[in-house]
């Protein structure tokens, strides 16, 4: 029927990295969810890079996608550790009432 | 250092050491301090008036330069002559009396060092005023003298209505004091000096000269004089610009004596003799002195017949002889104006100090209706003041007789209309004088006792430190008229004292004035006393009838002519309407509007909008990180 290509793939990463800014700054309730949207992001960047790699036959993406990975689990381990530390100091992770960042 | 240096310097010594040093030497050392230093300075004042009697004395001590810039040069000088010897015992004398009255009219109040400083400041600055030797130098003492009036007639600065007569007595003196001003600037610019000599020297050299002054051509000798004048008329509270002194009674009667009745008030008396060899070219002003002196003493005296309170009554008084005074300078006769000056200080400052006495006995009360009676209580009070009213009604030989006669003959031999207005008015007005100094005198010391918050058995005299500065000046009272008259304004009075002091462009006529000239008011006075005792002890019934006859006449007089009202209408609101206006709308609601409150405004809503941008949720900083990122990559980009 008709070859999936580049475009496709780009497209697919574009969707889903705009899922991910969209799920960050409309989600008002949850923290993980934040967070799983931040590793959308990555995850978005990281379909780029394979199928750049693939289609110009250069290994180094796929590599540097594998180290992204790697880098993206630490992430996860570090963001999901703050929030353990967070709700202990201020007893809530609720979204709303996270808001200390300002003067 | 000369006898003058001494003079002049002592009071201010005495008042720097009393005033910034009185807590530390106590009040008992800083009155006897300051009574001493003016009291030598006076003995060295009459040491000097004898040597310009006696030797014909003359002396410019230059104690320094003052203004040295281009063609201006002022010295602060100390000039003696005739003249300001004769201001020098007046002023010295009445302060070291007024210094050591002080230190019992005082002994109630708390602040007696700062009082007596003041004093010694106000003597000081009286003293520079009368010695100098140019226009400058006078204006700086006029000037002093003006701000210890205000210091001292505010002295109880915790009574409002004593601070709203300080303002307004500075108030109303500035009025003048422009005119002064304005007069000096006027001087330098004809004569580019301000020195007397060369100004008097240069007068006769510009005497057709025409100057424009608000548009209209004027004789430059005519302006300068009653620009002049204006000054005088503020300083010594006539008529217009009077207004003043009536309210300056709020401060302590030792300050009424020395300032509003010996003293200050007849600067411009003082103005005017000294500046006789310009005011005597211009005829225009001596009339206008003329008449204004006269309508003075003949308002004055009219008011002081309803006041009710004791030392309203001396100022009105006050006010009138110094309209005396005037117009003997008005028609020339200078050295009476002098003389009048001189017996004035006396019996004047005796009255002052006497009521004083009375006030202080009935514990602060000023008001003659709340008195009466009391004669045999304060017998030397009542002695001294029948004394001091004598002199001041001009009873035959006591000192008024001879200077207020002599005004009244030298208007008469003046000849010319304002001249025989004067006789008219100076004779009701001394009828007039006589009335109301024996109503104060009878309703204070006679009659029945009215006081009904003292008991007339606690009534006591005042203590001698009062007492013996009023017998001194009950002496003077007496006698300078009968010693001085030959002196001051005999027929040889000329050669013996003024000299070249005084300038007369025309010698004083030697005639002697018709016989009823003479004798009219000595006559009107002694009638005046069985008139006043008949009206306000035996008879009180036809005052009473003649008050509710002339009630609108009646309610004039005793609201000062609606003087204050007038100006109350004309100056005060329409300058506060102007006031309110400026501050309403052109400051509040155009300047600060659009000036300094709407800049701050303006930042102010500024950054209440920035800080909307920090909301504090994460993930609003992540999503405008994330635009400012995109649109910096597609500036990258597109570039």
């Amino acid at each position: 029927m008709f070859e999936i290509g580049l475009g496709h793939y780009l497209t697919l990463g574009a969707i889903i990295f705009t899922v991910g800014v969209v799920g960050i700054f409309l989600n008002r309730k949850n923290i993980i969810v934040i967070l799983m949207c931040i590793e959308l992001i990555l995850l978005a960047v990281n379909v780029n890079l394979v199928s750049f790699s693939i289609f110009i036959n250069d290994l180094t993406g796929q590599i540097f996608a594998l180290f992204i990975l790697t880098v993206a689990a630490a992430e996860a381990a570090i963001g999901l550790a703050i929030i353990v530390v967070y709700y202990r100091n201020s007893g809530t992770i609720r979204v709303e009432e996270i808001n200390k960042l300002k003067g | 250092m000369t006898y003058e240096h001494i003079i002049v310097f002592l009071p201010l010594i005495s008042s720097i050491i009393s005033g910034f040093f009185g807590k530390k030497i106590g009040e008992r050392n800083s009155e006897i301090l300051t009574s001493v230093f003016v009291s030598i300075s006076a003995l060295l004042s009459f040491f000097i008036f004898y040597k310009v009697l006696a030797y014909n004395y003359n002396n410019n001590v230059v104690v320094a330069t003052w203004i040295n810039s281009g063609s201006l040069n002022v010295n602060w000088s100390i000039n003696v002559d005739a003249l300001s010897s004769v201001m020098l015992v007046v002023v010295t004398l009445i302060s070291a009396i007024v210094h050591v009255y002080s230190i019992g009219y005082m002994s109630h109040d708390p602040h007696k060092p700062r009082f007596m400083a003041y004093l010694s400041l106000f003597t000081f600055s009286m003293l520079t005023l009368v010695t100098s030797d140019n226009f400058l130098q006078l204006f700086f003492g006029w000037e002093g003298v003006g701000l210890c009036s205000y210091f001292l007639i505010g002295f109880w600065y915790k009574k409002e209505s004593a601070n709203a007569a300080a303002i307004k007595a500075f108030i109303v003196n500035r009025v003048g004091d422009f005119g002064f001003a304005l007069g000096i600037f006027l001087i330098f610019y004809l004569f580019g000096t301000v020195n007397y000599n060369e100004v008097f020297q240069l007068v006769p050299n510009i005497l057709n000269k025409e100057i424009s002054f608000l548009g209209l051509n004027v004789n430059s000798i005519n302006l300068i004089c009653v620009l002049l004048f204006i000054g005088a008329m503020g300083k010594s509270a006539q008529l217009f610009l009077h207004t003043w002194l009536p309210d300056a009674m709020e401060g302590p009667t030792p300050v009424s004596a020395l300032i509003h009745a010996a003293t200050m008030v007849t600067a411009g008396v003082f103005l005017v003799v000294r500046c006789s060899p310009i005011y005597e070219f211009s005829q225009f002003a001596l009339n206008l002195i003329t008449i204004i002196g006269m309508s003075t003493a003949l308002f004055a005296a009219t008011v002081a017949l309803v006041q009710n309170d004791i030392k309203k009554i001396i100022a009105y008084s006050t006010c009138s002889q110094l309209g005396y005074m005037f117009f003997a300078a008005g028609v020339g006769a200078y050295n009476v104006a002098m003389f009048h000056l001189f017996t004035h200080a006396f019996f004047k400052a005796l009255l002052f100090l006497g009521s004083g006495s009375v006030i202080h006995c009935f514990k602060d009360e000023q008001d003659i209706r709340e008195m009466g009676g009391v004669w045999k209580k304060l017998p030397y009070t009542w002695i001294l003041m029948i004394i001091g009213t004598l002199a001041l009604t001009g009873f035959p030989f006591l000192s008024g007789f001879y200077s207020k006669d002599a005004i009244i003959e030298f208007a008469y031999l003046r000849g010319n209309t304002p001249g025989y207005f004067a006789v008219g008015i100076g004779i009701f007005t001394a009828f007039l004088t006589s009335i109301y100094s024996w109503r104060l005198l009878l309703k204070t010391f006679h009659g029945t006792y009215n006081n009904k918050k003292i008991n007339y058995e606690s009534i006591h005299e005042s203590p001698m430190v009062m007492i013996i500065p009023l017998i001194i000046l009950a002496i003077g009272s007496i006698f300078a008229g009968i010693i001085f008259k030959e002196v001051f304004i005999g027929n040889e009075s000329v050669e013996i004292l003024w000299r070249d002091s005084i300038f007369f462009l025309n010698s004083l006529s030697l005639d002697h004035p018709p016989t009823w000239v003479i004798f009219l008011t000595p006559i009107l006075v002694i009638i005046s006393i069985p008139i006043s005792y008949y009206l306000f002890i035996l008879n009180k019934n036809i005052l009473n009838e003649l008050v509710k006859g002339n009630k609108p006449l009646y309610d004039f007089l005793k609201n000062k002519w609606y003087f204050d009202e007038l100006y109350e209408l004309i100056f005060v609101k329409t300058s506060k309407k102007i006031g309110l206006y400026f501050w309403k709308n052109i400051d509040i609601g155009f300047i600060d509007k659009y000036g300094p409150d709407g800049l701050s405004n303006l930042i102010k809503n500024f950054s209440l909008r920035a800080v909307k941008f920090q909301s504090g949720y994460i993930y609003q900083y992540a999503f405008i990180m994330l635009i400012g990122f995109s649109v910096l990559l597609t500036l990258l980009i597109l570039k």
